[in-house]
């Protein structure tokens, strides 16, 4: 890693950062420095560890190990008043704004300015003004939260930690919901605060915006610190290679080759015909896009998280209304369908959340392995419990599930264990389609292999498959096809043999846009 | 790849016995609400300048002890079996129902209904299924309000039902006085048909006591509940649904179907409750018969941690505290087993939080 | 019966829903579900009685009968905001409490099952109408007190912060629990006083005497939609049904049935969203970690 030249005591420092949730590390090892007065952007793929770094760094939670100073002060373990009162001020990814109040009475909470005990609702427009006129971020203190749109709620957000004496911010993907004029705003108050002297600590994983502004990245991966490079001497490639390598290699020769009987299928696997989605806040998400995987085939979708991938999935299983389009399995339209019409039209879909959606926790495993598989295992509405014995036991030998207990609460498994129960009951299901999103997330080397190899087969069984993974290495291993989403739509779609970590990487972050 | 870095959890040690955690976490409430209540009726006994023991064991004899007071017990641990089988139905589902008490009234309401418009010579294999229809129709009828209310409207489950009571109860009431009653009394003519025998028929020993046939009726039901939540697809996706409405939406379970189900089913057998004092002890519906039982079904269906064998179990604790204040009376005011019974739902409902924390807590400590 | 009658009798009959919906608004807007306003008012009312009796003063009764209801609502702050119990079922629970308790203490102190002796009120000039109670001159300032709390001080902006959002609060540093546990005391202390107010207006404390007010005033929080203004308005409109009631009485034009029914059947209405959309507090009924 490069430390650069002896420099001034860094704003922020934190070494050799562990941090355990039960068994799983989510921090290990990690570190950051940042020189007082700069823009220092901290990126990595989801689950890399930031957010966790920064909430250690803002008093939210203590280090199980390591070293947290401030201008040379060892803090190590404060608390969230004492970060505050440092001069600490992290603006969340997902606002922190009470919807119902004012910016006024938002931006003065748990602070209040008062005049004889009454809250003195005059100084606290006035704060808001005199912050407005100081840093560019113009809201008005009268309105209702709920009123703003997300770009005004994220500047309250900002002048909450700068009316509470924030010189250090950091900023959790601020861009993930902003338009690009008003990403470009944000950007002018960022380099007027600093010009000003504040530093900022800036969380994405956007590349191409991040290029722009910063002056030093550092870069995370698995829990740990993996680089820490000037902005100005490197390029969004290397950072991108950086972020996305894994030190698993997949064998070569995984790829296999087409089967020849894949033209022959009769059936059409799955076509898409300009899918457009709404997300919450009303934007389209998902903004036309049209493709299809045929029989016998994998289209792996590639692209950092929060560009579309989730309510793209989410709106070809049924579980989030389409606004325009049309999704037709078989030749069959299904945009309207039901999720259980769905299944019975030969869809099976792996979630990303296997915690949320795709188990119930306090179900057997074999109770889970019959989710939505009801009507196989029902006669005259009651369940055959030696039916879904059976089908247990066959699952949990061939799925290789640990530990091998059938009435085991799903709860008690470790995440690849739980993983491998989604998949025995989504590929045991008669589909002709699979819809695979982040099949292997969480999951540790040996059981990755594993599911490679059943979606492989599928594969070979002539079943079409849609990848979504962020594992760039991933989809580059198990793709026939390739497409990129970026910002809702597919920026290229491309034949895995002319697909590279490299080539990709540049559509992934938005600094090469081709048609699709 | 190093082989010691994983992001895997070992697995649980209590891999081979499945079902002792889950027992533990179902059990230990229960008996952290006893041992609660036990030193809570300690205290209130002692204020009162009595022996506790011997206030217990009094207790035990008035109701465990002799048939009377077992009969007793047996009739008040029916009714609360239907109105806690029916409060657990809707947990089961994720959903509160509090009008236990106006659909146990309505239900007795429309059994006496029926029991007076059948003629007397109908016999008892025709008149009680139908009266037991009757019953369970209309308790589902104001089950059924909150369920179309919460599905179509998104409108809160817990205040509709308790709004519903007062409302049914009123109506009820006007039914009685203004149209129904017998001169000087706030109940209906005596039924003609479907009057089920009591058990002091059969066994004189139970003489005087309340406990008639309607026991068989609700371990029928208990039965019929169990089965259907733990041995039929419609039972499996109602827990799922309790559980985690996620997993089920995503399993392809109708959520909204299941909260229409679940309430409307739950007024039904809170209903089919009625039959215990209607046809089975003073053959006509009074007014107020059902008062307290809607709440007591609440604390016996959270005792019975929702499971209809557990149900009927704390029924019969909740039974024997009532009947053994009668007991006990000329020592301690009954009015002691109204206090233990709110401190027990109370002791309970504050251990199942801290109970999940701890086990779950410790569990994940010996893991790492 | 004249305007002015209605009006007064109205008044009177408000003073409790009054008391007990103020507290069911700050209690609500926190977050935390407040269907013990009828234990915290069978509490005070006995406490209220109990006091007067032994001091012959009804201000002693008064300062007795909210220290009740205050002990009652820590029960009920502790299960669910320290210990995360459900709050219905604890809702319950301390109702059957305070039911239970009453009871227990009334054969204990006063050897009857039904009710204690007469003791003391306020007032008492029959041309006042009412009106010489100081309970009731507090019982009218109360929603406005509590809505200038909630709107205009930083503890009402807590409050507020509490029932929407509360992680909002906790990551600015604000104590979702000590917000809430002040908030449910302070329900205990206002339902409390309507208890009192109850008691002392009868002379006596009678079994279960609050029948179901309680409820009444919980139904005007949520047809006030969480506005403490709005819910005293709606308590006037449910005083002034039920004065009509006792008009009626006699003439049978409507069954006095009905009438109690009217609060009920609005609050239904309300929360299908035909009245305006029913706004909980968005934190309302989950427990803070």
């Amino acid at each position: 890693m490069s430390g650069g030249p002896v420099r001034t005591t860094s704003a922020i420092r934190m070494e050799g950062i562990d941090k355990y949730f039960g068994p799983i590390a989510a921090n290990r090892g990690a570190s950051l420095d940042v020189a007082p007065g700069e823009i220092h952007a901290l990126v990595g793929e989801n689950g890399a560890g930031k957010s966790t770094l920064m909430r250690i760094l803002g008093g939210l939670m203590k280090p199980d190990a390591g070293r947290v100073e401030i201008q040379g002060r060892d803090v190590t373990g404060w608390s969230t008043n004492e970060a505050i009162a440092a001069g600490i001020g992290i603006v969340h990814q997902h606002f922190m704004l009470v919807p119902t109040l004012t910016v006024a009475e938002n931006l003065v909470l748990g602070s209040e300015p008062t005049r004889n005990g009454v809250l003195d609702y005059a100084r606290a427009a006035a704060s808001v003004q005199s912050l407005s006129a100081e840093t560019g971020l113009k809201v008005d203190p009268a309105r209702k939260v709920a009123d703003l749109s997300v770009g005004e709620a994220q500047r309250v957000e900002i002048l909450k930690v700068l009316f509470r004496g924030a010189k250090i911010l950091v900023l959790d993907e601020p861009t993930a919901v902003l338009s690009p004029p008003e990403v470009r705003e944000l950007w002018t108050v960022l380099r007027g605060l600093r010009d000003k002297g504040d530093t900022i600590v800036l969380i994405t994983h956007r590349l191409d915006e991040v290029v722009d502004l910063s002056d030093t990245i550092t870069v995370m991966r698995a829990g740990t610190t993996v680089a820490r490079i000037r902005t100005a001497e490197t390029t969004p490639a290397e950072i991108a290679k950086a972020m996305v390598g894994r030190e698993v290699s997949l064998s070569a020769g995984k790829r296999v080759a087409p089967s020849a009987a894949v033209e022959s299928r009769s059936n059409r696997g799955l076509e898409v015909r300009n899918l457009a989605i709404r997300g919450s806040r009303g934007n389209r998400v998902v903004d036309g896009v049209s493709f299809a995987v045929r029989p016998g085939e994998i289209l792996g979708i590639a692209g950092v998280e929060g560009n579309g991938q989730t309510e793209l999935i989410e709106g070809l299983a049924g579980l989030r209304e389409v606004a325009e389009g049309q999704i037709l399995i078989d030749a069959v339209d299904i945009t309207s369908k039901r999720v259980d019409e769905r299944h019975d039209e030969g869809l099976s879909h792996i979630p990303e959340d296997r915690l949320r959606r795709g188990l119930i926790l306090e179900y057997s495993i074999a109770d889970n392995l019959i989710l939505g598989l009801g009507k196989t295992f029902t006669r005259n509405y009651v369940i055959e419990q030696q039916a879904v014995l059976t089908n247990a036991g066959e699952q949990i030998s061939s799925f290789d599930i640990r530990p091998p207990d059938a009435a085991l609460a799903a709860r008690a498994l470790s995440g690849g264990n739980q993983q491998k129960v989604v998949i025995a009951r989504e590929m045991s299901r008669g589909f002709s389609v699979l819809l695979a999103s982040q099949p292997t997330r969480g999951v540790d080397v040996g059981a990755i292999e594993f599911i490679h190899q059943r979606l492989l087969e599928a594969r070979a069984a002539g079943k079409a498959i849609l990848l979504v993974s962020a594992e760039l290495n991933e989809v580059l291993a198990l793709s026939d096809r390739i497409a990129v989403m970026y910002r809702g739509k597919f920026a290229v779609v491309m034949p895995a043999s002319e697909a590279s970590e490299e080539v990709l990487g540049e559509y992934m972050i938005g600094t090469k846009k081709g048609a699709a | 790849m190093s082989a010691s870095v994983t992001a895997e959890r070992k697995p649980s040690r209590f891999a081979t016995a499945a079902w002792r955690e889950r027992a533990e976490e179902a059990l230990l409430p229960p008996l952290v609400a006893l041992l609660v209540a036990l030193i809570c009726g300690d205290l209130l006994i002692l204020s009162y300048g009595q022996s506790p023991l011997e206030v217990y064991s009094l207790l035990i004899e008035g109701t465990w002890g002799n048939a009377y007071g077992f009969g007793q017990v047996l009739y008040k641990a029916t009714t609360l079996t239907f109105t806690g089988l029916a409060v657990s139905f809707g947990l089961r589902a994720g959903l509160f129902n509090i009008g236990g008490e106006s659909q146990l009234a309505a239900g007795g309401f429309a059994a006496a209904l029926a029991g007076l418009a059948l003629p007397g010579t109908t016999p008892l294999i025709l008149a009680l299924p139908l009266c037991i229809i009757a019953a369970g129709a209309a308790g589902g009828l104001v089950g059924a309000v909150p369920a179309i209310l919460k599905t179509r409207f998104g409108a809160h489950e817990v205040i509709v039902t308790i709004m519903l009571n007062f409302i049914v109860l009123a109506f009820l009431n006007w039914m009685i006085a203004e149209h129904l009653h017998v001169p000087e009394t706030l109940h209906t003519p005596e039924i003609r048909a479907g009057a089920l025998p009591r058990l002091a028929d059969m066994f004189p020993a139970f003489h005087g006591s309340a406990a008639n046939l309607a026991m068989i009726v609700v371990l029928a039901v208990a039965i019929a509940v169990w089965f259907y939540l733990f041995r039929t697809s419609g039972g499996y996706g109602l827990r799922a649904v309790g559980l985690q409405p996620d997993a089920a939406e995503y399993g392809g379970i109708s959520v909204g179907r299941v909260w229409l189900k679940a309430l409307t089913v739950s007024g039904v057998i809170a209903g089919m409750g009625g039959i215990n004092y209607v046809l089975g002890y003073k053959h006509y519906y009074e007014d107020g018969f059902a008062a307290g039982a809607g709440f007591l079904g609440i604390a016996v269906a959270l005792v019975g941690r929702s499971n209809p064998f557990g149900v009927i179990i704390a029924a019969f604790f909740f039974a024997t505290l009532s009947q053994g204040g009668l007991a006990i009376h000329a020592f301690v005011p009954k009015q002691m087993m109204d206090v233990l019974q709110a401190v027990v739902i109370l002791a309970v409902a504050m251990s199942v939080p801290e109970v999940r924390r701890v086990l779950r807590g410790s569990r994940r400590r010996s893991d790492a | 019966m004249n305007a002015v009658d209605f009006l007064t009798q109205t008044i009177r009959i408000a003073i409790p829903y009054l008391f007990a919906a103020s507290g069911g608004v700050i209690a609500e807007r926190a977050g935390i579900v407040s269907l013990t306003l009828e234990g915290f008012m069978l509490s005070g009312a006995f406490g209220a009685a109990l006091g007067t009796h032994y001091s012959g003063n009804p201000v002693v009764g008064v300062l007795s009968g909210v220290l009740c209801a205050l002990i009652f609502s820590l029960i009920h702050a502790l299960a669910t905001i320290r210990y995360r119990a459900d709050q219905v079922v604890v809702g319950v629970a301390v109702n059957l409490l305070a039911i239970g308790i009453t009871r227990f203490f009334l054969k204990l102190a006063f050897d009857s099952s039904s009710n204690s002796p007469r003791v003391a009120g306020f007032g008492g000039n029959m041309q006042a109408a009412g009106f010489d109670n100081p309970l009731l001159w507090l019982g009218l300032l109360v929603a406005p007190l509590v809505a200038f709390v909630i709107y205009r001080t930083p503890y009402g902006l807590r409050v507020r912060a509490a029932g929407d959002h509360p992680d909002a609060a906790e990551s600015v540093g604000v104590s979702v629990k000590r917000v809430r546990w002040i908030a449910v005391a302070a329900s205990g202390i206002l339902a409390g006083l309507g208890g009192v107010y109850l008691a002392l207006d009868q002379h006596q404390f009678t079994d279960q005497m609050t029948a179901g007010r309680g409820f009444i005033a919980i139904s005007a929080v949520i047809f006030g939609r969480w506005n403490p203004i709005r819910a005293a308005l709606a308590c006037l409109l449910f005083a002034a049904a039920e004065t009509l009631q006792i008009q009626l009485q006699g003439s049978h034009a409507i069954p006095s049935q009905f009438i109690e029914m009217i609060p009920y059947v609005l609050t239904i209405i309300a929360l299908a969203g035909v009245v305006g959309r029913s706004v909980a507090p968005a934190a309302l009924g989950k427990a803070a970690d």
